[in-house]
């Protein structure tokens, strides 16, 4: 061999020089006001835009309320104890309905995109649904079921499972078919290419799917809660909404809405999020910088 | 049976064609991939496999591999399971490099230390021993095609097929990296035939590289592939112009 200078050293050099380099992170700190800052920026321009359109009295009280206004009604939330009654009424429903939808999408994808007959027959249907509002629903869970939490579920199951269903049939359709190809030619059967192969390939986009799956759920469910009101089913947040609608307080009504928007993008950013970002990293399929 | 079962293990042909042909489709738009080849590859013997596009060269790897089934003909396979190596390294992305070496031992449920074990030696033999943790995307085009390799050769330790011999085939998986690396990869792939005594069947569309590696070169034409010709290049390696030649003949036989 004229190439070996010594045994594996031109490989090893090789490798060296190959191998990608990662730029060294700055410091914790500085990475996290970088992630932290710009969104606090933008909440300030907006509510100092608010504030001035509010000072400037544009349009009367009774309209558009101070953000002072509407604070004081989340803080008297707070300290009177009644923001946990609301967010648990609101976030258990919308997080048992995610469950249930979950046990539903995941047979219902798998057989879509795994049974042509199935997806030719189902796919488009469930497609569709998707398009569809679920609060298009609400008129007619409340006929079925009467006005009580199984119309919610309904309401809200319409909406999550066709979103998570699609995320794991485009997540399956998106696998490299030279992935199940290798898998067979290393021994995989049919289960252990599913088990292996197929699931753990098509993870970022069921990822996807679960992230729109939960936005939906949490929009059917606060789309319910707003229509479907009633003693009887507890007070969330959307009917805290609605009551400030009925009682013409336009401060009420901002705080809900700023409580319902809180809520969603918090679970977003806490749970889908990380869960995310760590398996689009563990694959390289993402800069750290996003 | 009993004649394989007495002959021992360097005695039995990995794999042997008798008469193979595939066709896809049927009827009048049926396209002959391959005809009528026959094709032996012996205990330890390193066969490449030289063609021009749309010889039928990856078809006949996967018949070999079971991936795709012959249309006539058949297939006489005496090793273990085929070990394969495509052109693209496709390791699980989700996975380390000994993740993925380990895949085929889990998917056959091989108990978890004894896997470890087999990884980091197949590893160690490819020269990527204490890169083991790294995740495909933070390796180099030939740290994963070896990867690849470690993993393919894991596929193969088959306990229920011990001491038959082993057979490794490879789809180009060379090409697609840089002069430099395919270089010194032919080198170490030689150095691990040599030390593992498996027998190759090597698919490629490089004159040089099929005389570098191989002891014969086995020459296919194209649509139908058929066996135009064969080279013992063991020890005739001025023989790359000659087998040029006859490639030259058999594709400029498609211009008309």
């Amino acid at each position: 061999m004229p190439l070996d200078v010594q045994e594996g050293s031109v490989e090893a050099g090789l490798d060296a020089l190959d191998t990608p380099v990662n730029a060294p992170d700055g410091s914790r700190v500085r990475r996290i006001a970088a992630r932290v800052l710009p969104p606090i920026g933008a909440i300030v321009v907006l509510v100092a835009i608010w504030q001035a359109l509010w000072a400037a009295a544009f349009w009367p009280e009774f309209k558009l309320p101070s953000p002072a206004a509407v604070w004081g009604q989340i803080w008297e939330l707070v300290t009177s104890g009644d923001i946990l009654e609301l967010f648990w009424v609101s976030v258990h429903r919308a997080v048992i309905g995610f469950a249930i939808s979950l046990l539903i999408a995941v047979p219902l994808g798998l057989a879509i995109a795994n049974i042509r007959v199935v997806r030719r027959g189902i796919g488009p249907l469930v497609s569709g649904l998707q398009s569809l509002p679920s609060v298009a629903w609400v008129p007619a869970a409340i006929l079925w079921f009467g006005l009580n939490d199984r119309a919610i579920y309904w309401v809200v199951l319409l909406g999550a499972v066709p979103s998570i269903a699609n995320g794991l049939v485009s997540g399956l359709d998106q696998v490299p078919p030279i992935l199940p190809r290798v898998g067979k030619a290393l021994g995989a059967g049919r289960f252990g290419g599913i088990r292996y192969i197929l699931l753990p390939a098509a993870l970022p986009g069921f990822l996807g799917g679960l992230k729109q799956g939960w936005a939906f759920s949490w929009r059917s469910l606060m789309a319910a809660e707003l229509i479907a009101t009633s003693p009887e089913l507890g007070k969330g947040l959307g009917q805290y909404l609605h009551d400030g609608m009925s009682l013409s307080d336009i401060s009420m009504v901002f705080a809900g809405i700023v409580l319902i928007f809180v809520v969603g993008v918090g679970i977003e950013l806490l749970v889908f999020r990380p869960l995310e970002n760590s398996v689009l990293r563990a694959r390289g399929l993402t800069s750290s910088a996003r | 049976m009993t004649a394989t079962v007495d002959a021992p293990p360097d005695q039995l042909t990995p794999v042997r064609f008798h008469q193979v042909g595939k066709a896809f489709g049927s009827g009048r738009k049926a396209v002959v991939a391959l005809d009528g080849v026959d094709l032996e590859v012996g205990a330890g013997e390193f066969v490449c496999l030289l063609g021009a596009s749309g010889c039928g060269k990856t078809t006949l790897l996967n018949l070999v591999a079971g991936l795709d089934r012959p249309t006539s003909g058949r297939i006489e396979l005496n090793s273990s399971r085929p070990a394969v190596v495509f052109q693209e390294a496709a390791l699980m992305p989700w996975l380390t490099a000994a993740g993925n070496v380990e895949l085929p031992l889990r998917m056959a449920g091989v108990p978890k230390a004894q896997r470890r074990a087999k990884a980091a030696e197949l590893l160690e033999l490819v020269r990527l021993a204490g890169l083991g943790d790294k995740r495909p995307h933070e390796l180099s085009g030939g740290m994963r095609q070896r990867v690849a390799l470690a993993r393919a050769l894991a596929s193969t330790t088959d306990s229920a097929d011990a001491g038959k011999p082993s057979l490794l085939l490879m789809d180009e998986p060379f090409s697609a990296l840089d002069a430099i690396t395919r270089d010194v990869l032919q080198g170490e792939l030689l150095r691990i035939w040599r030390a593992t005594g498996t027998a190759i069947l090597f698919v490629t569309h490089d004159v040089r590289e099929a005389v570098r590696l191989g002891q014969r070169v086995v020459l296919l034409s194209s649509r139908p592939g058929r066996v135009v010709q064969e080279w013992d290049v063991d020890d005739a390696p001025d023989a790359v112009d000659e087998i040029n030649t006859a490639l030259r003949k058999v594709i400029s036989s498609h211009a008309a």
